[in-house]
């Protein structure tokens, strides 16, 4: 909502200077967009008079002027304008004044070893003209006795912009920002005078609204002006309509919206000859057509709000008129309309048929319905004023009767809602201010809501409206108490921040990505999961929500290496979507890495990340997360998007039914389709839904501390095993033996090739034997070697390599 | 006696030579060997008179203890000198790199997260969460925005249906709504998270960050909810010096409603908080309005409360000097290896938000 402050001042007498009324205006709640010249204060600008210029003694083309700037004081100002003569008067700016030209703020300042306060300004400097040569030189005959006054008056519009907030229609016109802030103690309200006007005769084109279901228009007012010369606007008028940013048009539109600027109050104007026969205010039938004054046919629906004739629709009501009926130079008679329509109405059809006009965005907040009246009238006053014609007598016709609503406010709410108190009286002032009607029984107020303000409806909007207009720096600040009802993080969150820094711990950067991802990259990584399409995608690449959390990670890879990086570790935490209802997601990290280890490094030899990277990655994540190890199962099953030889799932236990993580180098098909050219890409995924909770926890007991200082002996093992046989199934085999004695196994080879027969391989391991009874006896150690080569060949059909 | 004297002093000097493991061995096999000079000398003693045999045999010993120990101390001191001569050799130039060091960063979003729950855990709030896929009566409708409500327009919704039924949230507040629904008053929650608006330019991303806060108890007013962010900001920049400014606005699910403004400066293009002149819009809030209580079964006579919304990513930009919002989702590496924290500085309230 735009406005001048010239324009303010028709509805508000104020002494309040412009940067007052901004300061005040944002503290009502009407919050400033921006304010034009709001740097430059034009009150720094003063007619002056140069009593004595000369010479500067350090340049030549400088001079050190005495200046009168009024009321007996006289400043010394350097200047290097070349007419900046004895006796001249022109306008001085201050220290402290913003030249409108660069916006330079001026400050007292030493010029070649003189100090200068101020600056005497050129017209192009104060943006009057374009001369630059030397410095404004005022009329002797008409600024003689100016001097030290503001050179600049009102002549410049101040043009306001306010973001007005949904609830407030009434401020959608300039007399509705005049009452606020005259009810802020900004002023004072004036009263509308108007004219008595002459009416003559009856508006004979007949109206009628039908009662159709959920009719759209309630009210609908009229009058006709016969007789008129339509032309362009007065210049008062166009200057108005300009100073907001718009174009004049001619004097009946420019009117009708200087109207609804002025008061909201939207008006349409109909050529009174093109309206066949009768106005008829109904809802439409479905295939009916118009062409709307943006020159655009629509096609509208059943049941929308039409103002129509004999011959069919001839606009959309409080939407857009058509063009069949509009009015031009030739424009000889007139009907006025003046109506109220429903705002869901409203909404309903520009939502469908998508218009969006000013009178749309102003009924579909809701207008006053008792300005019908107000607006025929200080419209066809204007009409008849500029284009001449008769005015007849208005005719309002109404499907239901306004009633203001009421509401009964105890005042002791004010205080239990804003935490302050203020005395019934001033609670009762600022009410009335604002237009309610108040009476009071006690500390009950009854109150009769103005008909602009569809938003009040119950006590805690009349609590808002007190305490705005008080002003919000009047409540206290009260310190926050310190205890706390609940613990901060549940389980699930503490797991979450935990592990997403366990990762990142580990090498990787955290990112974050969309939530919503390529469809064409998310089918590499859906699995069984559901599609989920947006509806209205900010782009056709992001077009489903993700169903991985590859999909974006591996996008992004590609990116980073496209820069020019090599190796790379990304992980994010977030969501991912089984399904598109709520609560149909899953948290989940998801890591990639890339690239070489050690590459280029002058004492360890580079190699290509593998799945044993990741896999390290993602146990020792789950470890430092308090998860037992010795409990953890993997498999060989993975998601497809995984290379089928070179992934594997985690379960917490072997008897689990889910598996909490999956690892794995990605599928080189989808590696090659998505063009991500490195040595290697591996990654991993853990689902916290599925983490459980932990049996044992950090706060417990820790178990009793027993230890062994007897030998411990060290036995060396090579088992030939099928190619495809698990050291998992092995390593269970042989801690299962005898867990008293069997402290740990240790995988130092495995070897294929020659002297291993065909489709076998050779599991060489390290076991660590220790009794925590006695010193175990050569005989002892070659007993429990024994049965463990004996219970692998049996259990596992390994033969003990010799 | 002056022989095994004269074998002395002839020895001692020997030992005096700069000798070599080798060398020293020879003397004392010389000294004590099988046919040493020194074991020779006891040999002699059984032919020694009785008188004699006491005072050579404790000469003899003496002898033999000082020549023993100064074969010692000499063995000692060339070992040192060949292990400080083989250190000599064994020198390294320690200026090479180490080994491979991969730090790891965390988002600053992730971050910023993190201290904003820490600075409301300190008085007393708890996190809550709630799904990114909302159905349209927890986005709009049980906060007090119907249908026809023109607000519906200021949030550009992406739907996941024809319906427009099933939507992703444009805002944390259904979070208010679903604690509400589920749980007994007094509620104390912050809910931070992901949000969606399809819109996006230099300053909007069609995915965003917000925390939404909620405090209902029985005698929550206006006062508190100043008193809370004024901590909350202050906390949050860990800057005790900053302008903070309340002015009415307008949300459908608060009334009275507002919007808070802190102070700001321009210093070599990058903002400042604190003082400045100028005004910067950070959050909306207001006290939870009546119609919203009794959208999820509260009893607005008897409990009423503040509620606010504020946007993660823009406090995360302001804090720590980042000017484009979209990069925080583009995943460029550098940009990640720039602004991101290290993992172990965990924001907490005992140790601060920052190092």
């Amino acid at each position: 909502m735009k406005f001048t402050m010239s324009w303010l001042k028709d509805h508000l007498k104020t002494k309040h200077k412009d940067i007052q009324i901004i300061d005040k205006l944002t503290d009502v709640g009407l919050e400033v967009e921006s304010f034009e010249n709001i740097s430059s204060d034009f009150d720094n600008f003063k007619v002056a008079k140069i009593i004595n210029a000369e010479q500067h003694p350090n340049a030549d083309r400088l001079r050190v002027c005495d200046v009168d700037i009024g009321q007996q004081n006289i400043v010394k100002v350097v200047c290097g304008a070349p007419n900046a003569k004895k006796g001249l008067l022109t306008v001085y700016a201050g220290p402290g004044s913003v030249i409108p030209k660069n916006n330079m703020k001026l400050t007292v300042s030493k010029i070649r070893g003189v100090t200068s306060y101020g600056m005497l300004c050129s017209e192009s400097e104060l943006k009057l003209s374009d001369e630059s040569e030397g410095i404004t030189e005022l009329k002797l005959s008409k600024y003689s006795d100016k001097i030290g006054k503001n050179f600049f008056n009102n002549k410049t519009e101040k043009v306001v912009d306010l973001s007005i907030t949904p609830n407030r229609p009434d401020c959608l016109g300039v007399r509705g920002i005049a009452r606020d802030l005259a009810a802020a103690g900004a002023g004072k309200l004036k009263s509308i005078s108007h004219k008595n006007i002459k009416k003559n005769g009856s508006q004979n084109v007949k109206v009628s609204i039908t009662k159709d279901k959920d009719q759209g228009c309630t009210i609908f007012g009229s009058c006709l002006i016969k007789g008129v010369t339509n032309k362009e606007s007065p210049k008062w008028l166009k200057e108005k309509i300009e100073s907001l940013g718009q174009k004049p048009i001619s004097a009946i539109v420019d009117i009708t919206n200087y109207v609804m600027l002025d008061l909201n109050r939207p008006l349409h104007a109909y050529d009174a000859d093109k309206i066949d026969n009768e106005i008829i205010v109904r809802n439409s039938k479905k295939g009916e057509t118009f062409e709307a004054l943006d020159n655009k046919e629509y096609k509208l629906d059943d049941g929308m709000c039409v103002i129509s004739d004999q011959s069919g629709v001839l606009g959309l009501g409080g939407i857009i008129g058509g063009t069949r009926s509009g009015t031009g130079l030739k424009t000889k008679n007139i009907l006025l309309e003046s109506a109220y329509f429903i705002p869901r109405s409203i909404r309903k059809t520009s939502k469908l048929l998508n218009i969006d006009t000013d009178a749309k965005f102003r009924f579909e907040r809701g207008i006053d319905p008792q300005s019908i009246e107000t607006g025929l009238l200080k419209a066809s006053q204007l009409i008849s004023q500029i284009c001449g014609g008769k005015i007849s007598k208005f005719d309002i016709q109404k499907i239901t009767q306004y009633k203001n609503s009421e509401i009964k406010f105890n005042t002791s709410l004010f205080e239990k809602i804003t935490g302050f108190k203020i005395k019934d009286n001033e609670i009762i002032k600022i009410l009335n201010d604002l237009g309610f009607k108040v009476s009071r029984k006690k500390s009950e107020l009854k109150l009769k809501v103005p008909s602009w303000r569809p938003d009040i409806s119950q006590p805690i909007d009349i609590v808002e409206e007190v305490v705005r207009i008080k002003g919000y720096e009047n409540i206290e600040t009260i310190e926050p108490e310190k205890n706390r009802l609940k613990d901060t993080l549940n389980k699930q969150q503490k797991l979450f921040h935990f592990l997403q820094r366990s990762v990142a711990s580990k090498g990787y950067f955290e990112t974050v990505t969309w939530s919503f991802t390529d469809s064409k990259i998310n089918n590499f990584f859906k699995e069984n999961l559901k599609e989920i399409k947006i509806v209205n995608p900010i782009s056709s690449d992001l077009d489903v929500l993700r169903n991985s959390i590859f999909s974006n990670l591996v996008f992004y890879l590609k990116k980073n290496l496209d820069r020019g990086f090599k190796d790379i570790s990304l992980f994010e935490i977030g969501p991912i979507f089984k399904n598109n209802q709520p609560g149909e997601q899953l948290t989940v990290i998801g890591a990639i890495k890339s690239g070489k280890i050690s590459r280029l490094n002058w004492n360890e030899k580079e190699r290509s990340v593998d799945i044993f990277d990741v896999k390290k990655d993602l146990i020792q994540t789950l470890m430092e997360a308090g998860y037992d190890k010795q409990s953890f199962f993997i498999r060989d099953k993975s998601p497809t998007y995984y290379h089928p030889g070179k992934s594997g799932s985690v379960y917490l236990d072997k008897d689990d039914i889910d598996p909490v993580a999956y690892f794995g180098e990605f599928h080189p098909n989808i590696i090659k389709k998505l063009d991500i050219k490195t040595e290697g890409v591996v990654g991993f995924e853990i689902y916290l839904d599925f983490l459980k909770d932990n049996k044992i926890k950090l706060k417990d007991q820790k178990s009793n501390f027993k230890y062994s200082d007897y030998q411990k002996s060290e036995r060396d093992f090579a088992f030939v095993v099928d190619k495809n046989y698990k050291a998992q199934d092995l390593i269970e085999i042989i801690s299962s033996i005898d867990k008293n004695l069997i402290r740990s196994i240790k995988i130092f080879d495995i070897y294929e090739g020659e002297n291993i027969p065909d489709g076998k391989k050779s599991i060489a391991l390290n076991v660590t034997i220790q009794s925590s009874e006695k010193t175990l006896v050569e005989s002892d150690l070659e007993k429990i070697n024994k049965l463990i080569i004996t219970t692998v060949e049996t259990k596992s059909g390994a033969k003990i390599r010799s | 006696m002056s022989d095994i004297k004269k074998i002395k002093d002839e020895y001692l000097k020997k030992l005096d030579n700069n000798l070599d493991i080798e060398s020293v061995n020879q003397i004392k096999t010389e000294l004590f060997g099988k046919n040493g000079q020194i074991s020779n000398s006891f040999k002699k003693l059984g032919s020694l008179p009785n008188d004699e045999r006491k005072k050579f045999a404790s000469d003899l010993n003496l002898i033999k203890e000082e020549l023993q120990e100064k074969i010692n101390s000499k063995l000692q001191e060339i070992e040192i000198k060949v292990i400080n001569s083989k250190l000599e050799n064994e020198k390294i130039d320690v200026t090479l790199p180490e080994r491979e060091i991969k730090p790891g960063k965390i988002h600053p979003v992730s971050q910023v997260i993190d201290e904003i729950s820490s600075i409301f855990s300190e008085i007393g709030f708890s996190v809550e969460e709630g799904p990114d896929v909302e159905n349209e009566h927890y986005n709009f409708t049980a906060l007090n925005t119907p249908d026809n409500h023109p607000a519906r327009d200021m949030h550009d919704t992406f739907y996941l249906d024809n319906n427009k039924e099933i939507l992703l949230r444009t805002h944390t507040s259904p979070v208010q709504v679903r604690t509400m629904l589920n749980g007994k008053p007094p509620f104390k929650i912050i809910a931070p998270g992901r949000t969606y608006r399809s819109d996006s330019d230099q300053t909007h991303s069609p995915m965003f960050h917000q925390v939404e806060g909620l405090h209902i108890d029985k005698e929550i007013n206006m006062g508190h909810l100043k008193g809370c962010l004024n901590y909350f900001i202050k906390s949050f920049f860990e800057i005790d010096k900053i302008k903070m400014r309340f002015r009415p606005s307008h949300f459908p699910f608060t009334e009275p409603s507002a919007e808070v403004d802190i102070g700001y400066e321009l210093k070599d293009g990058k903002i400042v908080i604190g003082e400045g002149d100028k005004w910067l819009e950070i959050l909306g809030c207001g006290m939870v309005h009546p119609n919203v209580l009794k959208n999820v079964n509260v009893n607005p006579d008897k409990y009423q409360g503040y509620a606010f919304g504020i946007g993660i990513d823009r406090l995360g930009m302001l804090k720590y000097g980042i000017n484009d919002l979209r990069a925080f989702f583009e995943t460029d590496y550098r940009w990640l290896n720039h602004f991101g924290f290290d993992p172990l500085d965990v924001p907490s309230n005992y140790r601060g938000l920052s190092r």
